[in-house]
């Protein structure tokens, strides 16, 4: 293998892993956006998705009816859970609202944990996520060439959401200018509300896709993916849809070029490395990679 | 067209608003005037929704206001453009116009309003494709104003359009203020500068640490010895 194949290799793995992060930072960063709130049980609903699909798959739904079916009814847990957990604490303190964060966390774990038990569960993969494409001396996973392009495809339609629609604009506006956006007549519930479910719809597609690549569910698989789209999202740029893909995909670049150039015995230092270089990043740029503006208070 | 009736409305434990009443008829230019923590501002964000009175009443077109939501208010033709002009800074002067029209319906009548607010402000025509942040503090303000017509309103809240402006720009807002006068919309202004307030109004208030202590036509609040002595430096 030349190379350059492997170079490019390594790059459909840094994409698809990237593509994953930036699905999972996007929902992160719409709420915090608008709310100020990290909503660390954002990776929960990963763990929503995967399982709906598991229910559903049992009862013997077909694959293309249930990947709609759980994008909905994961963004109706969004919903819900803005609407039980978060409305309630809306203007409180930043701390208030993360422990809140956390608690919702911990209560759609364990519930998670008694209704299905902690065990995890292998994942029925259909046929076609299963393939493994040779181009010459190239190996490429179909499920990472869906992973991109569906990320693709779902970035084109957000950014004509936020950039085109009456209620994508008033999201930016309510992220921007709080007061100002009230005083426009935005109903700024639906807005929120709009963004919980945008932003768990995406998450269950990531969810998905996680779970096809590591072939298993179980309660707690949105712990790691949370904390590295939180990661993400922050060296991106917080509160920004543009900040948060181009740090998912800075990040998920920085993983598999460690994985890739790190002797094998090193790989345990990964995770510290890719760490070391986003504190720097951090560092150098404060507002993360896009979020040079500072805000000016008048 | 609007009454406001024992308004009292509290910060926390701190009352800003000690039983204000007010009213304002349809086509007047009414201004509120007083010194920093009268409660100007207060009394603005009160009839816009944005903070809930503890007592007290506002009516509007005959029928309470004060139990809803600012966009339920804004809907009823009340347009507030808050203090410190509160464009957005991260969309452009497009989206910031196209935001203030968000719940109107009825789209040859936000073409109109758009030509209109553009001939009174010419620039903001030149500038639709930048950044609100990007923008002058004039040019915000004129977009601010802009904005808040943009929801054709009957009724504009007006709070503090000179602030910080260089004198030929305050001119140019206060030119606008009479064209929007002469339009026939009614307009509640607070202004610092009341000088030049009650040289477009039809009455004013004077407000001092959330009462009020006078009122009455612009012209003989121009000539009121109190008035002259505490806000017009004279």
């Amino acid at each position: 293998m030349s190379l350059t194949e492997y170079g490019l290799q390594q790059l459909v793995n840094a994409l698809s892993i990237g593509s994953l992060y930036a699905l999972m930072a996007i929902g992160l960063a719409m709420v915090f956006g608008i709310l100020r709130l990290i909503n660390f049980a954002h990776g929960d609903l990963m763990m929503v998705a995967s399982y709906s699909a598991l229910g559903l798959l049992f009862f013997g739904w077909p694959y293309w009816i249930v990947v709609p079916a759980v994008v909905v009814i994961t963004a109706l847990a969004g919903i819900l859970m803005e609407r039980i957990a978060y409305r309630p604490i809306r203007g409180a303190p930043d701390v208030a609202m993360l422990l809140t964060s956390f608690a919702v966390t911990i209560i759609l774990e364990n519930g998670a944990v008694m209704l299905v038990g902690a065990r995890s569960r292998a994942f029925p993969i259909p046929d076609f996520l299963r393939t493994v494409y040779h181009l010459g001396n190239l190996t490429v996973a179909s499920v990472n060439v869906v992973a991109i392009l569906a990320t693709a495809v779902l970035l084109v339609f957000l950014t004509l959401f936020v950039t085109r629609t009456d209620i994508g604009i008033s999201m930016r506006a309510a992220a921007d200018d709080m007061t100002a956006a009230q005083l426009m007549g935005i109903p700024i519930n639906r807005v929120i509300a709009a963004a919980f479910a945008i932003g768990s719809g995406l998450a269950a597609v990531a969810g998905l896709l996680w779970t096809v690549k590591v072939g298993k569910v179980d309660p707690y698989m949105g712990f790691f993916p949370v904390l590295k789209a939180f990661v993400a999202a922050v060296i991106g740029g917080f509160g920004t849809i543009p900040g948060a893909v181009v740090g998912g995909f800075v990040l998920g670049f920085l993983e598999i070029m460690f994985q890739a150039l790190l002797p094998g015995e090193w790989s345990a230092y990964r995770d510290a490395l890719v760490f070391g270089i986003l504190i720097v990043v951090l560092l150098v740029r404060p507002n993360g990679i896009v979020g040079a503006r500072v805000r000016e208070e008048i | 067209m609007l009454d406001v009736r024992n308004l009292e409305v509290y910060y926390g434990g701190i009352r800003a608003l000690d039983g204000i009443s007010l009213h304002v008829a349809e086509g007047e230019l009414v201004t509120l005037i007083g010194s920093n923590g009268a409660g100007k501002t207060t009394t603005l964000r009160a009839i816009s929704g944005l903070m809930r009175p503890r007592s007290g009443e506002i009516i509007y077109d005959g029928a309470p206001i004060h139990a809803l939501s600012p966009y339920q208010i804004v809907r009823r033709g009340i347009s507030h453009c808050p203090e410190g002009r509160h464009i957005f800074t991260n969309l452009t002067v497009d989206d910031n116009l196209r935001l203030g029209a968000v719940q109107r319906r009825d789209a040859a009548g936000v073409r109109r309003d758009r030509d209109w607010v553009y001939s009174l402000f010419p620039v903001l025509e030149e500038r639709l494709g930048q950044l609100g942040g990007t923008l002058s503090g004039g040019e915000q303000q004129m977009l601010a104003i802009a904005r808040s017509l943009m929801s054709q309103p009957r009724l504009l809240l007006l709070d503090e359009p000179s602030l910080g402006l260089a004198p030929i720009l305050v001119d140019t807002i206060f030119a606008v203020l009479r064209e929007i006068k002469k339009s026939g919309r009614t307009i509640l202004l607070v202004e610092q500068n009341a000088y030049l307030a009650l040289e477009v109004a039809d009455r004013g208030y004077v407000l001092e640490t959330g009462r009020l202590i006078l009122h009455d036509t612009a012209q003989a609040l121009r000539t009121n010895a109190q008035v002259e002595r505490s806000y017009l430096g004279g």
